[in-house]
C-alpha cells in the first residue's frame, strides 16, 4: 500500500470519528489533537480502528507519539506486514 | 413527552421510529425529540401495538403531552383521534409518570425501508450509513447484515445539536445547580501506578479494539464506591434524599465545537469491564453524534468528570441536579511519593469530590474518596 493509499485511508477514519470535518480539512503535519479536537477516547478508537484496517498494532505507550497524520502514516507504513 | 433533563420544559418532535399497527417491546425507541441538548432518542415504557400517533414531525410539545397511544395485550382497541398537525401545539398534556430505566431494545424496529436485523442496524448505526433503499435478502425482504455494504451515508440530522441552544441549557441548569444545592468540596490524591501496571498488563493480552482506557476504571471505581456509600448515588428531591437502586454513572462528556452531556453509563457497578468499555465507547461516540437515548439522559445516579486529556491536574465540578454528588479526575502525572520512607517518583492524580451539603456532609463524603481510591488501588478487583 502506497503512503498516499495510507493517508487517504488514515483521513477518512479520521473523518468517521469527527463527521463534522472533511478529509481536504485536516492538516497532516498539524496536531491532531487540537484540530480535530479529539481525546483519549477517540484515539483508542481510533487504534481499534487502524488495527481493523491496516492490521496494525499501536501500543499505549506509543500513542503519545502519533500527534499528527504525518507521524500516523508513518508509523503504519513502517508496522504493515 | 418525557422530561430528557432537569431544566428541560418541552421538546419538538422530529422523527417517528414506528407506525400505527406496529409491535414493540418495552424500551424499542420510538421516536427521536429535538431538545436544547439535541436530538434525543427516546425509549417506549410499554409492550404493545402501537395505536396511534397524536404529534406530527416538526411539533412542539411540552413535557407530559401524549405522543402516541399504545394499546397493551388485552386492552380493547382505542378510537383514533387526528393527529395534532404541524404548528399548532399537541393535545392536552397529561402528567407523565416518572419513566423506569428502559431495557435495552430486544427487537430492532423497521426503518423506513422496511425490516431490519439488530444486527444490520448495529453495523449501519456504527457506520453512519442509512438502510433507507437497501434491497433486504433476508427472510421477507429484511435487510440483513450483508446488505450493510449498500449502504449510503445517512443524511445529517435536520437541528441536531443547536450550540448556542445547548449553551443556554447548560446555563440554566448550572446557575439552577449553584442557586439551590449546598455544594461543598473534598480532594485527595491516590496513586495510579499499580492501577496503570494493572491495566498496561491486561491490555497487553488484548486486541487493540477490546482493550481498555485509565477513564473506564475511574469509572468503575466511583460506582463500586457508590454502593458502598449510597447517599452520594441518588436524588434530591421533595426536601429528602432518595437514594437510587441502581449505580448508572453519568459521563460528562465535551462535544465537539462546544457543548456537554452527562449521559448514564448503565449498571456501571456490575456490568463486565469489558462491556463496559465497549458501552462507554458506544456512549461517548453517540453522545457526539447527537444520538443519545432518553433514558441516558435522565438515569444518572451520580456523574464523574474527567479533564486529565486537557492536562488539568483537580476538577471541581458543578452536582447535575437533581443527583447530589460529582466526582472529578485531575490529570495523572508523575509525582513524588513517599512509600517505606524514600520518595520516589509515582503516577499520580488528584481526585475531586463535590457534595451537596442537603444530602449529606463531609464525613460521608470522605468515606466516599477513601472507598474509590481503595478500590483504584486494588485493579485486579475491579
Amino acid at each position: 500500500m502506497t503512503t498516499e493509499a495510507i493517508t487517504q485511508q488514515l483521513l477518512e477514519l479520521l473523518v468517521e470519528l469527527a463527521p463534522e470535518f472533511e478529509t481536504s480539512e485536516i492538516a497532516h503535519d498539524e496536531d491532531l489533537r487540537e484540530q480535530l479536537d479529539i481525546d483519549s477516547m477517540d484515539f483508542h478508537q481510533l487504534a481499534a480502528r487502524i488495527y481493523e484496517v491496516f492490521e496494525v498494532d499501536i501500543p499505549e505507550a506509543e500513542r503519545v507519539e502519533l500527534t499528527t497524520v504525518e507521524r500516523c502514516v508513518a508509523y503504519i507504513g513502517a508496522h504493515r506486514t | 413527552m418525557p422530561s430528557l433533563g432537569a431544566d428541560m420544559e418541552r421538546g419538538t418532535l422530529v422523527e417517528w421510529m414506528v407506525e400505527p399497527g406496529q409491535q414493540v417491546t418495552k424500551g424499542d425507541l420510538i421516536a427521536v425529540i429535538e431538545t436544547d441538548k439535541g436530538a434525543i432518542e427516546v425509549e417506549v415504557w410499554s409492550t404493545g401495538t402501537v395505536e396511534e400517533l397524536c404529534v406530527d414531525v416538526g411539533v412542539e410539545a411540552e413535557i407530559g403531552a401524549v405522543l402516541a397511544r399504545i394499546r397493551e395485550p388485552g386492552d380493547p382497541p382505542v378510537e383514533a383521534t387526528a393527529p395534532v398537525p404541524a404548528a399548532t401545539p399537541a393535545a392536552t398534556p397529561k402528567p407523565a409518570s416518572t419513566p423506569a430505566p428502559a431495557a435495552a431494545p430486544s427487537v430492532a424496529p423497521p426503518t423506513a425501508a422496511g425490516r431490519a436485523s439488530p444486527w444490520a442496524r448495529h453495523l449501519a448505526s456504527q457506520r453512519g450509513v442509512s438502510l433507507s433503499g437497501v434491497a433486504g435478502t433476508g427472510p421477507d425482504g429484511a435487510i440483513v447484515g450483508a446488505d450493510v455494504p449498500q449502504a449510503k451515508a445517512a443524511p445529517a440530522r435536520a437541528k441536531g445539536s443547536d450550540l448556542d441552544a445547548m449553551r443556554r441549557a447548560v446555563a440554566r441548569a448550572m446557575a439552577k445547580s449553584k442557586r439551590e444545592i449546598p455544594h461543598y468540596y473534598l480532594s485527595t490524591e491516590v496513586d495510579m501506578t499499580p492501577t496503570l501496571a494493572w491495566l498496561s498488563r491486561t491490555n497487553a493480552a488484548l486486541p487493540p479494539p477490546e482493550r481498555l482506557l485509565p477513564a473506564l476504571l475511574l469509572i468503575r471505581a466511583a460506582a463500586k464506591a457508590a454502593r458502598e456509600v449510597p447517599q452520594l448515588n441518588g436524588f434530591w428531591r421533595d426536601d429528602q434524599l432518595e437514594m437510587a437502586d441502581a449505580v448508572h454513572i453519568g459521563v460528562a462528556v465535551a462535544l465537539r465545537g462546544g457543548g456537554l452531556v452527562a449521559p448514564a453509563l448503565h449498571d456501571a457497578d456490575s456490568k463486565p469491564l469489558p462491556a463496559l468499555m465497549a458501552a462507554l465507547s458506544d456512549l461517548v461516540r453517540r453522545a457526539r453524534r447527537g444520538r443519545l437515548r432518553g433514558s441516558e439522559m435522565t438515569d444518572a445516579t451520580l456523574t464523574t468528570t474527567s479533564m486529565g486529556d486537557r492536562g488539568v491536574e483537580r476538577v471541581d465540578g458543578v452536582i447535575y441536579p437533581p443527583q447530589v454528588a460529582i466526582v472529578g479526575f485531575g490529570r495523572i502525572t508523575e509525582r513524588p511519593w513517599v512509600v517505606d520512607g524514600a520518595v520516589v517518583p509515582r503516577q499520580g492524580m488528584t481526585v475531586s469530590l463535590a457534595g451537596d451539603h442537603r444530602a449529606h456532609d463531609g464525613h460521608l463524603g470522605a468515606r466516599y474518596l477513601t472507598a474509590l481510591c481503595e478500590h483504584l488501588s486494588h485493579p485486579e478487583a475491579l
